[in-house]
Order: structure tokens, then C-alpha cells, then sequence
């Protein structure tokens, strides 16, 4: 075989199994009586079902979009199943009423939930299709005054912080996906950090897709008061299925003055086989406002599955010298396809923004990079730094990078760099005529070229990500 | 040197090799003992790193007939990594840059897979570092290059200078160099020649490929081989070099096709 960059074989994908368990599933399909089926289901204040119906009827005037550079069949929405739960008492009030199936299934994934084995310093909401099913160290976080449960549970015993800032960074309208999700959402983490408090641990969901013909529609929403810290992760797999899911989820961030908060995510929704069947569609909202002075916001995402991706985590900038960052890992293989990137709204004087992307593709994929930056005119003296680098693995994959840049004040500044790369036969020639096989130079350049990213990422994570790409690539080349 | 009755490193033999279906290499025989250096000059593109490209086992040239044997092995048998393991070197007539590779990794790793071939110890960081610093006096390279990416934005010199870090760390059995005097300044020229020579010892063998006779003024072959369209038509002793310096190719090149017209 002359020709030594080879079609893609992947390392199966260990997360693929299915739980076996009892489910209460509403029929598929959606119309306002699926939508108050749910709203009852989850016994929710009057301010929620409005909501929800609001955004259906907008949602029935919108179209789905066509600019992302992706392609896939069209969806029927009236297939989709939009609520389905294991079955259980309505209230846990301890981990012990948890089904055990659910609590092996999480274990399985490496989040033990347990008492004894849990992460020491994550706090972690977990998610089975529609429902939270746990939240561990919720005692703890009570006693600084941290919020963290799931959004269902935040409607009872919070409705009025929820009906405050729900929808306020995404409007129901705000877009097809946004406006679905907000009408059938079932449930996701509610995070509030009062006013001075730095958050004692990490706080961290897991979604978990079981079902197969179940569309997940996940709903966080982070609020953090003046003066407050919180480093939140996300974590998402799915098992291996012929068809492919819907995940449609909404993040909405909200930082007031001197706020911060971090959001990281490691994406590793199953993305289908190497033929390109099944797999999820990933199309995701994540917005974050940064609403007061100095406040921050900050994103850091790693990618690495579903079939096709659609995700621009964003921040808006009202605050003067508010911050915010995009730091983001999307690797594509086989028949993946990305379009993900970000958008950065500089509103406040002197706001600033970095956003450094990188994207790997590999096989038959398409990776591409779409990124907005806006000086609003009052956004006296702001800046924006960006870096866009591509890396290609093989000839086969496609890289895009889709810049926008809107400048409406004079005294704004904006950088922006962008390279291309590619792993090719020569240099891994270059590396195993030193005696270094293939799989170790791809992950020597792969972890090089993620360097930037992962040193965001919160330390467990950034060699769990480091591995995970490896893993992604095994046998990718060669 | 005295090579009589020593152990044969390198013997190749009627080697035939092509790239993408064009035939490069026709007939490439060549015997090399340890101890021993060995010039190859000839023409641009008469196949010079094709050869070298072959013998270190880049996946895109195609061998189509002949043997070589390494040590007593066979030699196309054998993947590259397990090549360069046993001990073959290649410091390339391009040296690829590897942007967010740390030069200093990527030596430690090289030099951590060839020690677990020989079965010995790989080195932690610290033992490695105090290596280092000795060989990067070999080269007079400063230890600054180790923090920056392989070779990424090193002038050409610093590629050629790198590569020969490369091989004194390595220890090659057989070094091929190919083409590392071309580019240099005139002190670079003798930094590298001399990393060759303190390298050289009765235990290995280098094949040197050069332009320029100037070079085996600093390293002194014991055969200079010329090559055109992919075989050798002659060898000699280093006179050779010092002729093709004043002559030029085109009466052996003449002298050639006269004979295959025959
Ligand atoms: N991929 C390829 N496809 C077609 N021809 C090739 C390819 N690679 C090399 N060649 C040809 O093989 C011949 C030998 O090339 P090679 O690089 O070995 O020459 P060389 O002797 O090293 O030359 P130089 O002195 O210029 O370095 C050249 O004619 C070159 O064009
Ligand atoms: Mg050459």
C-alpha cells in the first residue's frame, strides 16, 4: 500500500450499550396536547406551560435552518418521541431510591453517584433521557448557598428565579432548535451561585441518551450573582444505534458584576459508524450574557462526537470590561460533519473576547469553523484576538472556516490568525524513521495542536480529553 | 581504515524501486562494512534520496526487486519504525517541520524507543536533559532549540544542524546523510562535519550523499559511488570526487550510454 494515509477505522465506541429499563413513554409526535402532557407530567407552575406554548407556536412559523455547511435528511418532528422516563417514585430523598440499573449505568460510564465512590471534589447532576435522576453533594453546596439541581425540581422550589432568567439569554424565538427545545424541554441543571460565594467544587452534568427513538431536549441555566465563581462540566454519551437521535439543548449563562463562570464541555455523543449511519444530530444553543461589569465568561468545549454538530457557544458583552472566551476542540472522523464556532457580541466599552478554534478532521469529514464578531457602537476600545487552526488527517476530510465580522465603533481592534495543517505521510515518515510509531506522532501532534484548548480545561478532564482524541484516531492513519 | 574481514553492515543488491508507477531506482547495488563511509554524488534527480528514502522505508516508493540486508537481516521486511530502531538513520535533504511537537519530546521519545529496542532502560527527563546538553555541544546548537517546535521556523542551516542533533543522540549503526552540507555557512559546515566524524567508529557505517567534493574534505569516504538514473555507474576512491569536481557528470554520463548503445 503505497499510499500510507488509509481510510479511517474506529476504536469502538465503548459508551455504546442500552439500559434495560421500565420507561413511562408519552405516544410520538408533537401538538399543544403533547406539550401540556409534559408541562403535567412534571407537575409545572402555570408562568412554564405558557412559556412552552408560546415558543411551540413560534416554533410552527419557523423554518430549520440550511446555512450550516452540513447535510443530512430531513427530520420528521411528528416521529420523535418527546418525553420518556424511567420509571420511579416521583421523589427521591436519598441515592438508596435510586434505581440500581440507572446507578450500574453511570457507573459503567465512570460517573459513580454513589456515597463511596463519587468524584471528591465534583458535584454531578445525572441525566437519563428526559429526567435528572441524581444530584450528588447537594448538602454541601446548600450550606454556601449554591443552588444545583435539575431544572424540574428548580420550577417547585425556585419558580421564581427560574421564571426570571429562563429565556432572558435565548429568547424562545431565537432560533428553530431554540424555539423547539423551549417548547418540549424536559428537564436539565439549574445552577445559582449567590452573591460573593466562589463555588467549593466543580459542578458537572451528565446526559445520558438510552432510548432510541427519543429526542433529548436539555435545559441548564447558570446564574451567578455579583462576586461569584463557578466552573460547571458537561459531560454527554449515547448508545450505538442504526438511527439517529435528535439532541436539541438550550445553556443559557448569566454573569453580573465581577461574576465568572466557566463552562466545559466534553462532547462524545455517539457520532454513528464508519460508514456513516446512525449516530446523533447535535444541535445545540449555548449562550452566556455577561450582564454585569467585569464579569467573564468562558467556554471551553472538545467535540469529538455525534453524526453532525451545530453549536456556537456564544457571549454577549453588555457589562464595560466584560470578557469573554471560546476555547474549542472539534475532531470529525468518518462521515462526521461540524459546524460549530462561536459568537462574540461586544456591547459594553472596553469588552474584550479570544476565541481560539481547532479543528481536526479526519476520514471523510467535514469540519467547519463559522465565528461572528460584532462591535456594537458603543463598544468604545474593544477587542477581539481570534486564532482559527485547522489540522487534516488524511485526503479525505474537509476543513472550512466561515469568519464574520461586524465593526460598527472605529476605536474597536481585532486580530485574527488562521493556519492550516495537515498530518500526511511525510511527517509521520519524519517521526517513525525516528523509531516513533504512528499512533504515538498523531497523538504527539494532536495533543500539540490541542495544547492551547486542553490547558483550559480543568485538570482530571484535560487528560481525560488528551485520551480520548487518541482514542477518537486509533488506527486513523497508517 | 583497515576494513578487511569486517562485519558487513549494508548490502543491497540489484534494488529496483518505483514511486506512483515510474520506475526510479534500476539496478542500485552497493556493499558497506563497518567502519566504513561511503559518498554517493551524482545528478540531480538520478535518485539519490529515493534510494535513501527506500532503505529507511517511506511507504510511498514501491521496491520491485532486489534485496538489502542489514545486519544481517532483511531489511525490507521490516517496518521503518522497526528500522530506525535497529539502528538505520536518515537525516533528510528536507527535515519536515512538526508544529506543537516540542523538539525536545520528540528527541526524548526517539530516543526512549530505540533504548527499549536495545532492550535497555528509558531514560526520565532529568537523565535525558543531562544527555542532551552534551550533544548539543556536538552540534554547538543551543539549548533554546529544545523548547521550540521541531524545526518549525528554524532556518535551513538549523534544520541540517537539528538533524544531526537527531543522530548523535540516536547513535546510529547506519547514518545516511543526505544532502546536510547543502545550505550551510562555512563553520556550520565544519560543526557538522565534525558531529559525523566524533560519531564514526570501527562498530558502524555512514553513507554520505553530497553535491560537493568540499564536504569529503572534512569527512573522508573510503568509496565515493556515482549514481545516474538509478544505479551506480561508478566508484572510486575519494580521487574520484576531486575528478567529478573538475570534469563534471557528462563524460561518465557519455561513457554510460555509450555502453549500453554497444
Ligand atoms: N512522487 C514522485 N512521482 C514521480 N516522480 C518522482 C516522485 N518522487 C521522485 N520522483 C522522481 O524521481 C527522480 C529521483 O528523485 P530523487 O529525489 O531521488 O533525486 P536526487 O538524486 O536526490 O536529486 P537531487 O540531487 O536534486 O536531490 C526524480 O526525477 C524525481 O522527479
Ligand atoms: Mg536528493
Amino acid at each position: 500500500m503505497s499510499a500510507a494515509v488509509k481510510t479511517l477505522v474506529n476504536q469502538p465506541y465503548k459508551y455504546g450499550f442500552v439500559t434495560t429499563i421500565e420507561t413511562d413513554t408519552i405516544p410520538r409526535g408533537l401538538n399543544e396536547d403533547v406539550i401540556r402532557l409534559i408541562s403535567s407530567k412534571k407537575n409545572e407552575p402555570e408562568f412554564m406551560l405558557e412559556f412552552r406554548l408560546r415558543a411551540y407556536r413560534h416554533w410552527l412559523k419557523m423554518t430549520e435552518p440550511t446555512w450550516p455547511h452540513v447535510t443530512y435528511p430531513a427530520i420528521d418532528y411528528q416521529d420523535i418521541i418527546y418525553y420518556s422516563a424511567p420509571k420511579q417514585k416521583a421523589k427521591k430523598n436519598s441515592l438508596d431510591e435510586v434505581d440500581p440499573a440507572l446507578l450500574e449505568t453511570f457507573e459503567k460510564l465512570g460517573i459513580p453517584l454513589s456515597e463511596q465512590k463519587r468524584l471528591t471534589n465534583v458535584a454531578v447532576d445525572a441525566i437519563f433521557d428526559s429526567v435528572s435522576i441524581a444530584t450528588t453533594f447537594r448538602e454541601k453546596l446548600a450550606k454556601e448557598g449554591v443552588i444545583f439541581c435539575s431544572i424540574s425540581e428548580a420550577l417547585h422550589e425556585y419558580p421564581e428565579l427560574v421564571q426570571k432568567y429562563l429565556g432572558s439569554v435565548v429568547p424562545i424565538a431565537d432560533n428553530y432548535f431554540a424555539a423547539l427545545n423551549s417548547a418540549v424541554f424536559s428537564d436539565g441543571s439549574f445552577v445559582y451561585i449567590p452573591k460573593g460565594v466562589k463555588c467549593p467544587m466543580e459542578l458537572s452534568t451528565y446526559f445520558r441518551i438510552n432510548s432510541g427513538d427519543t429526542g433529548q431536549f436539555e435545559r441548564t441555566l447558570i446564574v451567578a450573582e455579583e462576586g461569584s465563581h463557578v466552573s460547571y462540566l458537561e459531560g454527554c454519551t449515547a448508545p450505538m444505534y442504526d438511527s439517529n437521535q435528535l439532541h436539541a439543548a438550550v445553556v443559557e449563562l448569566v454573569a453580573l458584576d465581577n461574576a465568572e463562570i466557566k463552562y466545559s464541555t466534553v462532547q462524545n455523543w455517539y457520532a454513528g459508524d464508519e460508514n456513516g449511519k446512525g449516530g446523533i444530530y447535535n444541535f445545540v444553543t449555548k449562550r452566556g450574557l455577561c450582564q454585569g461589569v467585569n464579569s467573564k465568561i468562558s467556554w471551553t468545549q472538545v467535540e469529538t462526537g455525534s453524526a453532525i454538530t451545530w453549536k456556537y457557544p456564544s457571549c454577549v458583552l453588555v457589562g464595560d470590561n466584560s470578557v469573554g472566551e471560546f476555547y474549542s476542540v472539534a475532531l470529525t472522523n468518518n462521515y462526521q460533519q461540524a459546524d460549530t464556532g462561536t459568537k462574540m457580541v461586544h456591547i459594553g466599552k472596553n469588552t474584550r473576547s479570544t476565541i481560539i478554534s481547532k479543528g481536526i478532521s479526519a476520514g471523510h469529514s467535514k469540519n467547519s469553523y463559522r465565528g461572528l464578531v460584532k462591535m456594537s457602537p458603543k463598544a468604545e476600545g474593544a477587542r477581539n484576538y481570534s486564532q482559527c487552526d485547522s489540522m487534516l488527517i488524511g485526503d479525505n476530510a474537509q476543513a472550512n472556516t466561515f469568519p464574520y465580522i461586524q465593526v460598527q465603533n472605529h476605536t474597536a481592534k481585532l486580530e485574527h490568525e488562521a493556519s492550516t495543517s495537515k498530518i500526511g505521510e511525510d511527517q509521520l515518515f519524519y517521526f517513525t524513521q525516528r523509531g516513533i510509531s504512528q499512533e504515538d506522532a498523531v497523538s504527539m501532534m494532536i495533543s500539540g495542536f490541542c495544547k492551547d484548548v486542553f490547558n483550559q480545561l480543568p485538570m482530571e478532564f484535560a487528560v481525560e480529553a488528551d485520551r480520548l482524541l487518541s482514542l477518537k484516531l486509533e488506527g486513523s492513519v497508517g | 581504515m583497515m576494513t578487511e574481514g569486517s562485519e558487513v553492515i549494508l548490502s543491497v543488491r540489484d534494488l529496483t524501486a518505483e514511486v506512483d508507477g515510474t520506475p526510479i531506482l534500476k539496478g542500485m547495488s552497493l556493499e558497506i562494512k563497518a567502519g566504513e563511509i561511503h559518498a554517493i554524488m551524482g545528478p540531480n534527480g538520478s535518485g539519490k534520496s529515493t534510494f535513501s528514502k527506500v532503505l529507511a522505508g517511506h511507504p510511498a516508493y514501491e521496491v520491485t526487486g532486489g534485496e538489502v540486508i542489514f545486519q544481517g537481516q532483511n531489511l525490507l521486511e521490516m517496518e521503518p519504525e522497526e528500522r530506525a530502531r535497529s539502528g538505520v538513520f536518515l537525516a533528510f535533504q528536507y527535515p519536515l517541520e512538526i508544529p506543537g511537537v516540542s523538539n525536545l519530546d520528540f528527541l526524548r521519545v526517539a530516543y526512549n524507543s530505540r533504548r527499549k529496542h536495545q532492550g535497555l532502560e528509558e531514560l526520565d527527563a532529568f537523565d535525558f536533559d543531562e544527555l542532551i546538553q552534551e550533544k548539543l555541544d556536538v552540534v554547538k546548537m543551543d539549548s533554546a532549540f529544545l523548547s521550540r517546535s521541531v524545526n518549525e521556523g528554524f532556518s535551513g542551516g538549523e534544520k541540517k544542524r537539528n538533524e544531526i542533533l537527531q543522530m548523535a543522540i540516536l547513535e546510529p549503526k547506519l547514518a545516511i546523510l543526505d544532502e546536510t552540507d547543502s545550505g550551510l555557512d562555512i563553520d556550520a559546515l565544519k560543526i557538522v562535519a565534525n558531529g559525523v566524524n566524533q560519531l564514526a567508529n570501527p562498530e558502524n557505517a555512514m553513507l554520505v550523499i553530497t553535491h560537493y567534493q568540499r564536504l569529503l574534505n572534512y569527512i573522508i569516504p573510503d568509496r565515493v559511488h556515482v549514481m545516474a538514473n538509478g544505479r551506480i555507474i561508478t566508484s572510486g576512491t575519494k580521487e574520484l570526487a576531486l575528478e567529478l569536481e573538475a570534469r563534471g557528470y557528462d563524460w561518465l554520463l557519455e561513457a554510460e550510454t555509450a555502453e549500453v548503445a554497444v
